[in-house]
């Protein structure tokens, strides 16, 4: 499949086709939508973490002038008992619209209970204010194991925990049990000469994009329902809505505007449905918007998680036996990220005797939602850290020991499947010889860590279409969403295959009437999946095209070749035509020639990242600081090499603030107290060094030009390599996150 | 409803005259009202600067003032910084660099880095970021975009 | 004939097997044909004639859209494992 020859556009880096629109303002993201007769929506919020709702009373909202339509949980459809196949894994209906107005009870302080249309945002702010909701407040369980022990107070009533189809007896938070299990554990640890067993507890972080969630419907007279937003995939939005409001596909038409960061955040809708139910109300058009806090307390963070971890290794370094109990927290609603950080815990490594237990628990929190790498970058806080443990206390260089453990193709993984090619090996290779890691690090209270991580990627569904124009440039149709320069990194593919430069591609971003189905912007899997797609599409057009030659020419399409952007013929008659040429005569050879490519690929290849990270510890005040960064990963194939730098150097910042700033910090109500980007504090550029990415390039054999994705690993490692710094610093094993100041000065017995 | 002023400013070099209600910020106004949309809203509160604008030649965070306060005063806007058929050097330099991926901050970072380049025009890497902490990106993690206003400092 | 490996918790039903062959050329067939040889299985992996949400199938380590249609080679090695999708786990309630 792999695609081994040079490559003309590949691997350049040229301006993305969106770029002049977002340099100069010009570019429409969701709240910028604006409709004639257009309403404004806004959201009223449970201000108790838990509690029964006995009755709304939403007459005096509804008596303030400017006041078009208030709407609660009652004028959702009732979801009963079923279950809805978002085409990303069954989705328990009444979870999801629970979720989005509260009917029986609120699961957490921000959860939404009404929602006001008015004739402008402040008018429905105050209508908020008139809605009168009483309250049974019911005692709040905020953290995972509270939330497990056998007396805490229950979210819901019939949650029995399931292991793997079998459900326990009595009701519990902990919504389910999973496990893997590799070769004997036990035999693993009795050949251990050491073994290192430490618990770990990580915060709940948000994704923490600028652009605060929005949306605007509107329904037709003829009943079509049309929503404006933002959005990692319009296909998804358009499938929870049709779910949420019971209403055909068929009349709804979602349309991406562009959107300003997800991370995995804007996957799972909230205000959507309210838009349409308020839409529906006052037959207007209607705009809702988040605040910053309502993103805060209202949106998918992901987990807080308790992690034991335990490995073990021979003297010589071999790890021969891994154990690791992860309990994350789920928020309201059960679906916690532990499956995938169970399935990525120990995946860098090749280890015999394994054995991983993991817990999926509901808490008082928002329901969690994906943020890059969902799971794995809290497993692999607590795997790296033990794994630069086993090193330090056994003097093998910490990158040493993971090139003598490291997983290569053929391994198998601790959940079952066997390893394909990939590239794990080469990042820590790569890292080791970086000048980076061959620098002198001496200096007191100056300490050097590292870590590597990994995440699958996936592929599922995407489709591209291509409309061929007469000057030689093509129109390409796609459905992703373009969050980090996609557009760019899909059309390259196209234009790779056509022989044409990346600057005669012009692709667009459609609605979901408007191109075939394809999954949202996420798994890493955009330039993968959807450039698969685009390359598919394009050697669709390159065979009609060839038809094209035979035909002007009068031969058999056998006897047309294709190269470097050239038709030329075969058989002796010395034709040639350039791909340009050759659109301006569509006409005469039989009219406009469109190509499409439809893909749902098997084949994501995981990706694997190794970080190197230098830190200062202020003794004084427990301030660590990042001196410099250097993070290494597998991209498989580079379409767009800076593009892939900026997620790299993307993900590791965001790790960066996860390891050492960022947390929601509850009070003992379950208010979270710091719901604001003043006191949720997100890495400033002042916080930071240069991030120096470095790519590997191990081509994906899955496809055509080895791509891998990119998107997520590289928030994996940061948080360990920078614990591991720490210790290199300072001595001390920081094992719970975030590293702040207070939490440094107190590990160091100064507070 | 509350009573709407009148407010006469210059946006852009141009002369506009706008009704408002005394609590809409500059922000609202921009964007609900005048539909200049590139100030972005990322907190309403004056801690990630997506809405930066130069108002009389200081970097504001339009969110923090309040639209009746800009009454004979100068607001330059994203939307008026390129000529009609020229890039500033700043937004080239974006886009040279590949300093943006979502987009929604990058507005802002402009604008903030307009107003630094406007008042110091060979920063240092140290205060090109100091300068610039008041606008967040989530996406980028800052390298390219500090490569991208230092390029710019060096063009102009 | 195609392997299945069985997962950790269902190996009670086994006896402790880690990994089965077993006959079937669609996964619905190697299925239906476990649950003959370990009765109770079908009921663990399946609910009215589709995979448990949450289930995902892995062949031969490459992830399949999880129909139970799905064919399978005589040389297959089957994984039930958690599902992730878009960067999603898939809520497994």
């Amino acid at each position: 499949m792999l695609e081994n020859k040079e490559h003309k556009v590949i691997g350049t880096r040229p301006i993305r086709h969106d770029g002049v629109d977002k340099v100069t303002g010009r570019a429409l993201y969701g709240a910028d939508f604006q409709a004639a007769g257009l309403l404004h929506g806004r959201v009223l919020r449970s201000p108790h973490a838990h509690a029964r709702i006995i009755s709304i009373d939403t007459s005096r909202a509804e008596a303030l002038p400017g006041v078009k339509g208030v709407v609660t949980a009652k004028d959702i459809p009732d979801a009963g008992d079923k279950v809805a196949d978002l085409g990303e894994g069954a989705v328990n209906l009444k979870y999801l619209c629970d979720n989005i107005l509260a009917s029986d009870k609120v699961l957490y302080k921000g959860h939404a209970v009404a929602a006001v249309a008015a004739t402008n945002p402040h008018i429905a702010e105050e209508a908020c204010t008139l809605i009168d909701v009483e309250y049974e407040v019911l005692p709040p369980v905020l953290e995972v194991r509270q939330a497990m022990e056998p007396d805490a107070p229950l979210l819901h009533e019939h949650i029995r925990t399931t292991s793997l189809g079998e459900t326990a007896e009595e009701p519990s938070n902990v919504a389910s049990h999973i496990q893997h299990k590799l070769g004997d554990p036990e035999k693993g640890f009795a050949e251990a000469d050491i073994v290192v067993e430490r618990e770990f507890i990580t915060g709940t972080v948000h994704q923490g994009y600028i652009e605060p969630h929005n949306a605007t419907a509107h329904y037709n007279a003829d009943g079509q329902l049309t929503i404006w937003c933002s959005t990692q995939g319009a296909f998804t939005v358009r499938e929870q809505v049709a779910e949420i409001l019971q209403y055909p596909v068929s009349k709804i038409k979602v349309v991406p505007m562009e959107i300003g960061g997800g991370f995995g955040g804007k996957i799972s809708v909230y205000i959507k449905p309210v838009a349409a139910l308020l839409a529906k109300k006052t037959g207007k058009p209607v705009k809702v918007l988040m605040n910053r806090s309502e993103v805060f307390e209202g949106t998918g963070p992901t987990p807080a998680s308790f992690i034991r971890v335990k490995m073990g290794a021979t003297k010589e370094g071999k790890i021969t036996a891994a154990e690791a109990y992860l309990a994350f927290e789920a928020g309201a609603y059960p679906g916690s990220p532990v499956g995938p950080g169970a399935m990525c815990i120990f995946a860098p490594y090749n280890i015999e005797h394994v054995i991983i237990d993991g817990y999926d628990v509901v808490v008082n929190k928002p329901k969690t939602a994906p943020y890059r790498a969902p799971g794995a970058p809290n497993a692999a806080f607590g795997s790296e850290t033990v794994v630069d443990e086993i090193a330090e206390k056994l003097g093998i260089d910490p990158l040493e020991i993971r090139l003598l453990n490291a997983a290569k193709e053929g391994d198998r993984r601790a959940d079952g499947p066997v390893h394909p090619r990939i590239g794990c090996i080469e990042t820590v290779e790569a890292a080791k010889s970086h000048p980076h890691y061959t620098a002198p690090n001496g200096k007191k209270h100056h300490g050097r860590g590292v870590a590597s991580g990994y995440w699958f990627n996936i592929g599922l569904e995407s489709s591209v279409t291509i409309n061929v124009n007469s000057d030689g440039t093509i129109n390409l149709i796609e459905g992703s969403t373009d969050i980090g320069g996609t557009r760019a990194s899909i059309a390259m593919q196209a234009a790779e295959v056509l022989g044409i430069p990346a600057e005669s591609v012009n692709p667009s971003v459609v609605d979901t009437n408007s191109v075939g189905y394809t999954a949202v912007t996420g798994g890493s899997r955009t330039t993968y999946a959807t450039g698969y797609a685009a390359y598919e599409a394009a050697q669709d057009v390159k065979r009609q095209m060839i038809a094209r030659a035979a035909k002007l020419w009068e031969v058999d399409e056998a006897n047309v070749q294709f190269a470097d952007g050239e038709f030329s013929s075969i058989n002796g008659k010395e034709e040639q035509i350039s791909f340009r040429d050759l659109c301006g005569r569509l006409g005469e050879t039989g009219g406009p020639i469109v190509g499409s490519g439809t893909v749902n690929p098997g084949g994501a290849g995981g990706a694997y990242a190794t970080h190197v990270v230098d830190v200062a510890v202020d003794e004084e005040t427990g301030k660590v600081d990042i001196l410099r960064y250097t993070a290494v990963q597998d991209a498989g194939k580079a379409i767009h090499p800076s593009y892939v730098e900026g997620q790299i150097q993307g993900g590791a910042v965001q790790g960066i603030g996860w390891a050492l700033n960022e947390e929601y910090i509850y009070n003992d109500e379950g208010t979270m107290t710091n719901a604001s980007f003043l006191d949720y504090r997100m890495p400033t550029c002042l916080d930071l060094p240069m991030i120096d990415a470095v790519i590997v390039e191990v081509p994906n054999p899955g496809h055509p030009y080895g791509v891998r994705g990119v998107g997520e690993v590289p928030i994996v490692p940061p948080m360990a390599a920078i614990a591991n710094a720490i210790y290199d610093a300072i001595g001390i094993r920081m094992t719970e996150l975030p590293m702040s100041p207070d939490r440094l000065l107190k590990a160091m017995g100064k507070i | 409803m509350a009573r709407r002023s009148h407010v006469q400013t210059t946006i852009n070099g141009e002369t506009v005259e706008f009704l408002c209600e005394p609590r809409q910020s500059l922000l609202e106004v921009l964007r609900d009202e005048l539909h200049l949309t590139g100030a972005k809203e990322g907190c309403n509160n004056g801690n990630c600067g997506a809405c930066s604008v130069i108002l009389d030649g200081r970097l504001v965070n339009s969110c923090l003032v309040l639209g009746v306060e800009t009454e004979g005063k100068s607001v330059e806007t994203i939307e008026g910084l390129a000529a009609p058929d020229k890039l500033h050097p700043i937004q080239d330099a974006f886009l040279e660099n590949a300093a943006l991926q979502c987009g929604i901050c990058t507005p802002g970072f402009i604008m903030s880095a307009k107003a630094l380049l406007d008042q110091n025009p060979n920063p240092t890497e140290h205060e090109v970021r100091y300068w610039l902490a008041g606008n967040l990106c989530r996406c980028t993690g800052y390298d390219k975009i500090v490569r991208a206003v230092l390029d710019a400092a060096a063009a102009e | 004939m195609p392997i299945v490996a069985i997962p950790s918790l269902l190996r009670n039903l086994t006896n402790g097997e880690e990994s089965i062959t077993v006959s079937g050329t669609t996964i619905r067939e190697v299925i239906d044909n476990l649950e003959t040889r370990y009765p109770g299985m079908k009921a663990r992996l399946c609910e009215d004639d589709r995979l448990k949400p949450g289930l995902a199938i892995y062949i031969n380590g490459l992830l399949t859209r999880g129909s139970i249609r799905e064919r399978v080679d005589a040389d297959a090695e089957i994984h039930f494992l958690p599902a992730i999708g878009g960067g999603i786990a898939a809520p497994s309630h």
